[in-house]
Parts: C-alpha cells; sequence; structure tokens
C-alpha cells in the first residue's frame, strides 16, 4: 500500500500539471482520493492498483460530497457509500452554517430577536419573524389585540414569501438535475416577488419586517397595484411551468417514483410541508391549526398521492396557485383597510417611532422627532426606554407553529420575565426534515440522491441556524 | 382529596375511638368540587422559582444613582394549575393519568402546567419514554407526531438545572401538549425518546451538542452542529457568548454580552 502511494507522490512530482489539491492519502480509515472536477480516473485508477498489488481492494467506495458542492443545495455533507452506482448508505453531515442565532438572541432585546431570526431560513424569513412574533406575543397575552390589518399584512407577505420560496425549490431543483431552464424562469419570477418586498418592506430578504405587536410600516403607496399586476404576470407565467415540466419526458423519468416516503416513514420521521403532503394526506397548519385569521381565506390544501420527488413537485406548484388566491383575498381586504393601525395600541410594547422618506433618504419620521425633541419629554423617555431597554415580556413558555413552505416551523420561546428572550429554540422544519435523506436515498441511484435532497428543499440556513 | 372519612356515622363508632371529622364538617358536594379541592401536594403550585432579580435599570456595582439597587425580586415561572384544566386539556391529562397508572407509573406526572392557553406535564424523567409511548399507542391520545425537544438551563434552579422541553402533536384529535422533563446538572441524564419517536434523533444530538444533556439510549449521541472536538456545550447560560470590540466612526462598541443588560 505504502509503494502504491509514494509511486502516485512521485507521478505527481513528475506532472507538475496535476491538481495538487486531488490527490490520494493513506488514513486510519483506508485510503481517501480528493476529487476535483471529472477526475475520477484517479480513483479508478487508485482501485486498480490495489487489486494489482494482491490487495483487496474494497467492494464498497464512501464517497464524501459536500459540503462546497454545486448539487447538494448549500453547505450540506453528503456521506455516501456506494457499491458500483448504487446507494447502500446515506448520512448528512451538517453544522457547516451554523451561525449562534439563538445564542445571540438572547443576548439582544425581544424585538431585536426578530432581525436574527429573520436570517435563519433565509429563503422564507417572513415565516421566522412570524412564529416568533407569534410566540411573543402570546406571552404578552396581546394576541387578540394584534390589528386586523397587520395579521392581512402578514398573510400577504407570507403567501407572497411562500410563492418565492417554491420558486427558488423548483429552479435550484431543475438546476441540480440539469434542466437550467427551469431555474432561469424561475429565478425570474423570484425576482418580481423580492422586488415587492423591496417595496413593501426596504429589503429583499432580512427583513425584521413582522414584529411582536403587529408589523413595522404601514403598506406604501401604489403597493397594492403592483401586487395586483405581479398576481395577473404570474396567472400566465405559472401555467407555462406547467407546460414546460408537468409531462416533460426527462424530467418525470428523473423525478418519478425517486424518493419515495409514505405517510408513516412521514409520521415516524416528523416530516412536514410538501413531502409529507406528497402521501396525500392534507395537513395543513393553516387549515388544521389556523393562526393570523387564515380561516377567513378561501384556499384548498394541495396533495398528491404518489410519494415521490414528482408529486411534492407538483405539490409545490399548485400551491403556488393557491398562494396567489390568498394574496388576491388580502389585497382586497388590504384595499378596504386604508389608514388602519398596523401595530399594537399599547404604547408600552409598539415601537416608538413611524419611518419616513425625507431629503436625505428614509429615516425617523419628522414629525415623530419634533414630538419627542420639541414637545413631550415623556414621550422622549418612553422612546430611549423602549429602544434601548426594551419591553419585558412575563415568564412563561410559548409555541406558536405555523405552515412554512418547507413544514411546521416554530418557535420555542422562553421567557424569565426580562427584557430579552431567556432561550428561543426554532423547531425548523428544514432540520428534521433533512433526517429523510437516508430512507429516501439508499438503495437508489447516486443521481437519484440529488432529487431526494431537492424534493425535500432543505435550506441549510435553517437547518443549522 | 380522600373523602372516606365522613363515611363513618357516629353510631358505628366505637367508644373511645375518636372521629377523624369533626361531626358537621364532612367534606360535602362543594368541598369536593374541582376548584375547591386541594392538591396533593401543595408544592406543585408554587411558582418554579429559577433565579432571583437585583436591582434595576442594569446597574451594578457602586454608583447606583437609581435608587433601586436593593431591589430583590423572584423570577418565577408559572406553577402548577388546578383542575380543571379546562377543555380538552382535561380529557388528555384524565386519560394518560389513567394509561399511566394502569401502565406502573402512577407518579409519573409530577405537576402540570396551563399557561397562555397550552398545557405542559412536567414528566418524571425516569418514566418519559414510557410515557410518550403511552401518549403515542393510546387511541384516546394518539400523540403520533413529536416536533423535537428544546433544552432550556436554568443555573439557579437547584437540583432541576437543565430542562427538556418536548412537543407533542395529535393529528388525530388536532391537540397540541408540551412535555417538561428536568435533570440536575450533576447528573445530565434523561432517557431517549428516539425509540417512540425516531425524529428525535436529530434534535436530541443538538440538545446533546449545546446544553450537555446526555440522552441515554440514543442510538448515537454525537455532536451535530459543533465540531467533534469542540469543548463546552455552548447553549448554557455559563458558556460565554464571546465577541469582540468594534470599532465604528471613531467609537468603540463592546461586545454583547458586556454590554448593559437591563434586569
Amino acid at each position: 500500500m505504502t509503494a502504491t502511494h509514494d509511486a502516485s507522490a512521485e507521478n505527481s512530482a513528475q506532472n507538475p500539471a496535476q491538481d495538487p489539491y486531488a490527490q490520494s492519502a493513506e488514513t486510519s480509515a483506508g485510503r481517501v482520493f480528493t476529487v476535483t472536477g471529472q477526475d475520477w480516473d484517479s480513483v479508478v485508477q487508485g482501485i486498480t492498483d490495489l487489486s494489482d498489488d494482491g490487495e483487496t481492494a474494497e467492494d464498497h467506495v464512501v464517497v464524501n460530497m459536500g459540503p462546497q458542492h454545486p448539487s447538494t443545495h448549500g453547505v450540506l455533507r453528503l456521506i455516501l457509500e456506494l457499491e458500483g452506482e448504487t446507494v447502500t448508505e446515506a448520512r448528512c453531515g451538517i453544522g457547516y452554517l451554523h451561525t449562534g442565532i439563538e445564542k445571540n438572541m438572547e443576548f439582544r432585546s425581544w424585538v431585536q430577536g426578530v432581525t436574527f431570526c429573520t436570517r435563519m431560513d433565509y429563503l422564507s424569513p417572513f415565516f421566522n419573524e412570524a412564529t416568533y412574533s407569534m410566540g411573543v406575543e402570546r406571552l404578552l397575552d396581546i394576541e387578540d389585540d394584534v390589528p386586523e390589518k397587520a395579521q392581512v399584512m402578514r398573510v400577504l407577505l407570507m403567501e407572497l414569501n411562500r410563492i418565492s420560496s417554491h420558486l427558488v425549490c423548483i429552479a435550484t431543483g431543475g438546476m441540480e438535475i440539469g434542466a437550467l431552464t427551469v431555474m432561469t424562469i424561475g429565478f425570474r419570477e423570484r425576482e418580481m416577488v423580492l422586488d415587492l418586498f423591496e417595496l413593501i418592506t426596504g429589503l429583499r430578504m432580512n427583513h425584521a419586517f413582522i414584529r411582536p405587536g403587529g408589523v413595522a410600516q404601514d403598506m406604501p403607496p401604489g403597493a397594492l397595484d403592483q401586487i395586483r399586476d405581479f398576481v395577473a404576470l404570474m396567472k400566465k407565467r405559472l401555467p407555462e411551468y406547467a407546460a414546460l415540466c408537468n409531462a416533460n419526458p426527462i424530467f418525470k423519468g428523473r423525478l418519478q417514483d425517486v424518493g419515495h416516503l409514505d405517510l408513516a416513514g412521514c409520521l415516524a420521521l416528523g416530516i412536514t410541508g410538501p413531502v409529507l403532503r406528497s402521501t396525500g394526506y392534507a395537513w395543513d397548519l393553516r387549515k388544521t391549526q389556523p393562526y393570523s385569521g387564515y380561516q377567513d381565506y378561501d384556499f384548498d390544501v394541495q396533495t398528491w398521492d404518489t410519494s415521490d420527488a414528482y408529486g411534492r413537485f407538483r405539490i409545490r406548484l399548485n400551491e403556488m396557485w393557491e398562494s396567489l388566491r390568498i394574496v388576491e383575498q388580502a389585497v382586497e381586504r388590504l384595499a378596504g383597510l386604508e389608514g388602519a393601525p398596523v401595530m399594537v395600541g399599547d404604547k408600552k410594547i409598539a415601537w416608538p417611532s413611524q419611518l419616513a422618506v425625507g431629503t436625505d433618504g428614509m429615516g425617523n419620521s419628522l414629525d415623530h422627532i419634533r414630538h419627542i425633541m420639541g414637545e413631550s419629554m415623556e414621550a422622549l423617555i418612553h422612546h430611549f426606554k423602549l429602544v434601548t431597554e426594551g419591553f419585558r415580556v412575563p415568564a412563561g413558555q410559548a409555541y406558536v407553529p405555523l405552515e412554512s413552505p418547507r413544514g411546521e416551523l416554530g418557535a420555542h420561546v422562553v421567557s424569565d420575565g426580562g427584557t430579552r428572550p431567556y432561550r428561543v429554540h426554532f423547531r425548523d422544519p428544514s432540520f428534521t426534515n433533512l433526517q429523510a435523506t437516508s430512507v429516501m436515498s439508499e438503495g437508489g441511484m447516486v443521481a437519484d440522491v440529488i432529487v431526494a435532497i431537492a424534493s425535500i428543499d432543505p435550506v441549510m440556513g435553517g437547518v443549522d441556524r | 382529596m380522600s373523602d372516606d372519612t365522613g363515611d363513618k356515622k357516629p353510631a358505628d363508632m366505637k367508644p373511645g375511638d375518636f372521629p377523624e371529622v369533626t361531626p358537621g364538617t364532612e367534606p360535602d358536594a362543594t368541598d369536593t368540587a374541582y376548584e375547591n379541592r386541594l392538591p396533593a401536594d401543595p408544592e406543585q403550585l408554587e411558582p418554579e422559582v429559577v433565579g432571583v432579580r437585583q436591582g434595576m435599570f442594569g446597574v451594578r456595582g457602586t454608583g447606583d444613582t437609581s435608587g433601586y439597587g436593593g431591589l430583590v425580586r423572584p423570577v418565577a415561572m408559572p406553577g402548577g394549575t388546578v383542575r380543571p384544566y379546562g377543555g380538552w386539556f382535561d380529557d388528555v391529562a384524565d386519560t394518560l393519568e389513567a394509561a399511566c397508572a394502569q401502565g406502573g407509573l402512577p407518579n409519573a406526572v409530577e405537576k402540570v402546567v396551563v399557561h397562555r392557553g397550552e398545557v405542559t406535564f412536567f414528566i418524571r424523567r425516569h418514566d418519559l419514554l414510557e410515557v410518550v409511548r403511552l401518549l403515542r399507542d393510546d387511541a384516546a391520545l394518539r400523540f403520533e407526531f413529536c416536533s423535537g425537544v428544546s433544552g432550556v438551563h436554568y443555573p439557579d434552579d437547584a437540583g432541576r438545572e437543565l430542562h427538556a422541553v418536548y412537543h407533542l402533536l395529535s393529528m388525530t384529535h388536532n391537540r397540541r401538549i408540551r412535555l417538561e422533563v428536568t435533570c440536575p446538572d450533576a447528573d445530565p441524564h434523561i432517557p431517549s425518546v428516539v425509540a417512540v419517536y425516531p425524529t428525535n434523533d436529530w434534535h436530541e444530538r443538538e440538545t446533546y451538542d449545546f446544553f450537555g444533556i446526555v440522552f441515554d439510549g440514543h442510538p448515537a449521541l454525537t455532536r451535530i452542529e459543533m465540531p467533534d472536538d469542540w469543548p463546552g456545550h455552548p447553549q448554557r447560560k455559563d458558556y460565554p457568548l464571546g465577541g469582540i470590540p468594534v470599532e465604528y466612526k471613531g467609537a468603540t462598541i463592546p461586545p454583547p454580552d458586556t454590554r448593559r443588560s437591563y434586569s
């Protein structure tokens, strides 16, 4: 074995063009080949050499895929044990995007927590904000005081967000199996949703817009018309998606009967969202345990009965239609709520200032500055206390889950009666659903692992938090 | 709770047999009504004091100009609740109690807390695995879905420093409950529920990683988020957040865990 190793080292010295990072090394666990790009030849050669030396070549190969692999949906590391091209065991390595968001939230005020948790699952920021805010509202016992307009805006933003998230899922899933057009048109549409987010919240992602007590700002002028235009355009373009993919023989060939997981498997592994609904079980928290007034909207829960990646794709496509329906209803409601409050009336909780566009750009509204600096000392103290110290939340714990694009997302919010969260734990659906990787991909081909993972749609920002 | 002391008629009593209850004060229907019953253990109803808060406005040490420096207040989590808990909470509590008694775990439920419309069952840690099995398999309970486990560290809650919190969902009955299990820092062991809820595999690894709670019976309890050789368990309260001062426009901003915190 050593001889072979030396030979390969010599070989690389003689051939300076060889990739210095793509070599083999001996470890306690066997020979390790580092493969970059498409130089699988060195692996094949190495295994052949082993057999030539009279040693038994292992009948299986363990391939480490990721965390920097373009097909693993982010910084996911897959450890695949292969027999030929068949995956005999698949394991996930995660933690490459762990940023300590939950720990950091314990050192900031309750309102600042929103700024952190919006960054977890970066494809569905509004859902992170909403579940955290609803948990804090439950502890504050102000759930019924959140104004109607704030609830409608939350629904509107969450459903727009569901569309953009599903678009990315379908787009990247398509890209990973080589369907580049699916990716380009998916991101094209997503860009329009992000433009709407930018118009409403000021940011394309990381909004920190849904806050305990309501939302940060009122709808800007002209936003409703833009959303109506977007809905009209999407109604034209979603059928194009369906026409491109639904009956596409290559697409179906890659997706059908891949990543199979039945209902019993889903429940045992705690899988929710489109993966659960692809087994035919219509479990959607928006219907079964409505929050934010979802019971007042007319929409259907989409299911499929194939339990495979193709069914999940069709569910996501159909859910975008349903989201458009909800967005339309929300827009109509907002049209009748002009000028209504968007934050809870309790001035001990509501953020004191509103933003306004001034001569030097966006900033605190001049009316508010005039009020606290020139008119009312108490208002100034109040502003200062709320912004620096924040409000107190009664001791206790709450868990208010909601249906994110990936399944049940919930925040276990614990307060000790202080001005900071004592502990916030997010039950992120990506984290839980990723556990299905093994059962979905073992026994299949390497190429199907990619499809299975894409059908789970994990977002590593949410997995690692 | 026991109402057999009032059953004896004075005529049945032998001379010298002192009545345990003064005649005329036997428990009647009003006394046995739920709201007038004493709990088995009054300590259960005490709020769980998990710490002490001193002073106000985050002022530390000398130079306290707030005038509140001597203020001492306990930090208390909501205490146990007396029946009726309300709605389906009673159904679940009754069924669970009966199932536990039948399964030979009469004291499995330490206390029940109903707060903000959510119900929490504090479970004795040694009984956890059997209790979750009952919760999943009993047709009247049927909590077939577990949303994972979350750890909480209360360093000042002596003997109960580490809490593991489970959120269970019954899709059949559309109900949610919370289980809470505690263990001391000195013996951080809690039975693993992976055998009943395989979904908790990663969740328990995460809680072990961040809190150091050892889930006995877990198939492979290793770190999941932090590197394998990481020292310490980062989400514990005694683990510092870390950070460096940042200079911005000439001013230096200290790291978050050294800034003023408002007590």
